[in-house]
C-alpha cells in the first residue's frame, strides 16, 4: 500500500471513529427527546403508542417536579453568586498576599476536586447531622458551593497568571482608593476567568446528584426527582423538561457564544 | 512605630483578612473538619437504636477485610481499570482527530462534545436504560429486522456497567488531552518524519511522550471518580456490578451504620491520596485537573 492510500485508509477509519463517538454522545438524548412525544400513558413508559404533545403541557400541572426544578434553579443561582464571590476573592488574596498556611489552603482547594463525590456528600452529612442544622434548603447550598469554590479560584488564578499588579499601584497612585482600584481595574481584567468560573459552578450545581443525595434533607431537586422516580420508570414529562432545558441552554449558548459556532478558533 | 504597624495592619493583614478569610473559613470548616470527623466516625460504634457513640473500635475495620465486601473492591477496581482504559483507547485518537483538524467546525467539533453533558447524567443513563431494555430501542429493530427472534438481555451486567461509567466519564478524559494534543508543536512532527521515523516511532517516541500528561490527568479524573458512582451501577448493573460506592451508599442510607460507611468512605480516601501522590510523582500539575 503507498504512503497515500494509508493515509487515506486512515483518514477514513478516524472519521468513523469520530462519527460512531458523537452518535454514542447524543443517543441516550436523543431517546430522552422522542421519548418525550411519546404517547404511552403507563409504566415504565417505553413502548412507543403514537406523537403527541401532550407531555408538554401536562408538565406544568406536575407540581413536585416544578417544585423541584424551582428548587434546583435557586439553589443554582444562590450557588454561583456565593461561590464567585467567595472564589474571586480568594484567587486575588491569595496571588496579591503572602502569609502563613498558604500552602495548606492550596491543598484545601484540591480536595473536593480529586475526591470520591460520594465521599464529600457523606462527610458534609455528618457534620450538618452533628451540629444539628436541619437538612435541606441550606444544606444544599453550603454543599455546592463548597464543591464550585475551587472550580472559580482555578478559573480566576488561570487569568491572574498574567496579571501585573503594577496597574494596581498605578490606579492608586492616580488618586483612586482600594475599592474602585479594585472595582474599575481588578476586576475588569479578571472578568473573563470570572464568568468562566461562575458559568462552570451554575453548571457543576445543576447537575450535581451525589452530593445532594445524601444532604438533602425532603427538599427535592430536578435530578433528585429523576433519581426517585428511575424505579418505576420516568414518566414522559420528564423526558419534556429536560428536552426543554437542553433547547435553553443550547439557545443560551448560541446567545453568548454565538462567534464559537462562526469563527474558527486557533 | 505604632503608626507603622497601623499602616501595614491596613495596607496588608485587613485586605488580606476580607479577601482570603471568606474561602479559608468555607475550606476548613466544609472540607477538613468532615474529613476528620469522618475518620474519627470510623472509630466509632452505634446502638441498639443505629445512633452513632463515641465508644472506640475497630470494629468496622475488621469489618472491611469481609469476603464479600473484599469481592466488591475488587469488581470496583476491575470496573475502574477497564473503564479507564476504554476512555483512553477511544477518547486519545478521537481527540487526536478533533483538536488537529483544520476544517473551520474545530470549536463546534469541540462544543459537540461538552453538549451532551447538559443533560442531567441521570437523564441520560437512564436514555440509555430505555435504549439497551429487553423491550428497547435496540432490541426493538433488531426484531422487527429479523436478526435476533429473543431480545438480547444487555441489562444488569458488569459490561453494562462500564460501558454507563465510559460515557460519564468520558469528557474528563477527552478535557485534558485537548489542552495536551492542542499544544503539540506541528513542527516537531515534521522534524521527527524528516529525519526517517516512521508514524509509529513518531508517535511512540514524540507524540505519547509530549501528551502523556493530558492521559495522565485524564486517568486521575476518570478512575477515581469510577470508584464512587454507584447511582451507574444501580441504574444500570442491577445490583450485579456493584462499587465501593454502593457500599457506602448503603450504609448511608438502608443499611444506617454510619461508622461503618465512614470506615469504607477512608478506602476511597486512601486510594484517591495513593494515585494523586503517584500523579505528582509522575510531575502531574494539580492545576490541570481542575479546569
Amino acid at each position: 500500500m503507498g504512503r497515500k492510500a494509508r493515509l487515506r485508509t486512515k483518514s477514513v477509519f478516524g472519521k468513523i471513529l469520530c462519527g460512531i463517538v458523537y452518535i454514542v454522545l447524543f443517543l441516550p438524548i436523543a431517546v430522552v427527546v422522542v421519548n418525550s412525544f411519546n404517547a404511552t400513558t403507563s409504566k415504565p413508559y417505553l413502548t412507543w403508542k403514537g406523537f403527541t404533545f401532550d407531555w408538554y403541557f401536562k408538565l406544568f400541572d406536575n407540581t413536585s417536579l416544578l417544585t423541584a426544578f424551582g428548587n434546583t434553579m435557586i439553589i443554582a443561582l444562590v450557588t454561583t453568586i456565593l461561590a464567585t464571590i467567595i472564589g474571586t476573592l480568594g484567587a486575588i488574596g491569595m496571588y496579591k498576599y503572602k502569609f502563613k498556611g498558604k500552602s495548606v489552603i492550596d491543598g484545601l482547594l484540591y480536595i473536593p476536586v480529586v475526591i470520591p463525590e460520594i465521599v464529600m456528600g457523606i462527610s458534609l452529612l455528618t457534620v450538618f447531622a452533628k451540629v444539628s442544622i436541619p437538612r435541606g434548603m441550606l444544606t444544599l447550598i453550603i454543599a455546592h458551593v463548597t464543591f464550585c469554590v475551587p472550580y472559580v479560584i482555578f478559573n480566576v488564578r488561570a487569568r491572574l497568571s498574567g496579571y501585573d499588579i503594577s496597574i494596581e499601584e498605578a490606579s492608586m497612585d492616580l488618586g483612586a482608593n482600594r475599592f474602585r482600584t479594585f472595582w474599575e481595574v481588578t476586576l475588569p481584567v479578571l472578568k473573563p476567568g470570572i464568568t468562566a468560573g461562575a458559568l462552570l459552578a451554575f453548571t457543576l450545581s445543576i447537575d450535581d446528584v451525589i452530593i445532594s443525595y445524601f444532604v438533602n434533607g425532603n427538599t427535592m431537586t430536578y435530578p433528585l426527582q429523576v433519581m426517585a422516580s428511575i424505579k418505576s420508570g420516568v414518566a414522559p414529562d420528564v423526558n419534556a423538561l429536560s428536552s426543554l432545558i437542553l433547547v435553553g441552554t443550547i439557545i443560551f449558548v448560541i446567545l453568548t457564544q454565538g462567534n464559537l459556532f462562526k469563527k474558527k478558533m486557533s | 512605630m505604632i503608626s507603622m504597624t497601623k499602616k501595614r495592619f491596613r495596607e496588608k493583614t485587613l485586605p488580606a483578612a476580607i479577601m482570603v478569610g471568606p474561602v479559608t473559613l468555607w475550606l476548613i470548616l466544609l472540607v477538613a473538619v468532615p474529613l476528620i470527623y469522618i475518620l474519627v466516625m470510623s472509630f466509632c460504634s452505634i446502638d441498639e437504636f443505629y445512633n452513632v457513640t463515641f465508644h472506640f473500635t475497630v470494629d468496622n475495620y475488621k469489618h472491611l477485610a469481609d469476603a464479600s465486601y473484599i469481592k466488591i473492591y475488587v469488581q470496583s477496581l476491575v470496573i475502574a481499570l477497564l473503564t479507564t482504559v476504554i476512555c483512553i483507547l477511544v477518547a486519545y485518537p478521537f481527540t487526536y482527530i478533533i483538536a488537529r483538524t483544520k476544517s473551520r467546525f474545530k470549536s463546534l467539533l469541540y462544543m459537540l462534545v461538552i453538549i451532551p453533558f447538559w443533560t442531567n447524567s441521570l437523564i441520560r443513563i437512564y436514555g440509555w436504560k430505555s435504549f439497551l431494555g429487553t423491550s428497547g430501542w435496540l432490541n426493538s429493530v433488531l426484531m422487527k429486522l429479523h436478526i435476533i427472534s429473543q431480545p438480547l438481555d444487555l441489562l444488569f451486567k458488569q459490561g453494562t456497567t462500564v460501558f454507563g461509567m465510559v460515557y460519564c466519564l468520558f469528557p474528563f478524559m477527552v478535557l485534558p488531552l485537548y489542552t495536551a494534543i492542542g499544544k503539540l508543536d506541528s513542527t516537531l512532527l515534521e522534524a521527527s518524519s524528516d529525519l526517517g521515523a516512521k508514524g509509529w516511532k513518531t508517535f511512540l517516541t514524540v507524540v505519547l511522550p509530549l501528551t502523556a500528561s493530558g492521559i495522565f490527568s485524564g486517568c486521575i479524573m476518570v478512575f477515581i471518580p469510577c470508584l464512587g458512582y454507584f447511582f451507574v451501577s444501580n441504574i444500570l448493573g442491577g445490583g450485579n456490578s456493584d462499587v465501593i460506592g454502593n457500599l457506602i451508599e448503603r450504609q448511608f442510607k438502608s443499611g444506617n451504620n454510619w461508622p461503618l460507611g465512614a470506615a469504607l468512605s477512608i478506602i476511597l480516601i486512601v486510594i484517591t491520596l495513593v494515585l494523586v501522590k503517584l500523579y505528582q510523582k509522575t510531575g502531574g500539575d494539580m492545576d490541570s485537573l481542575g479546569v
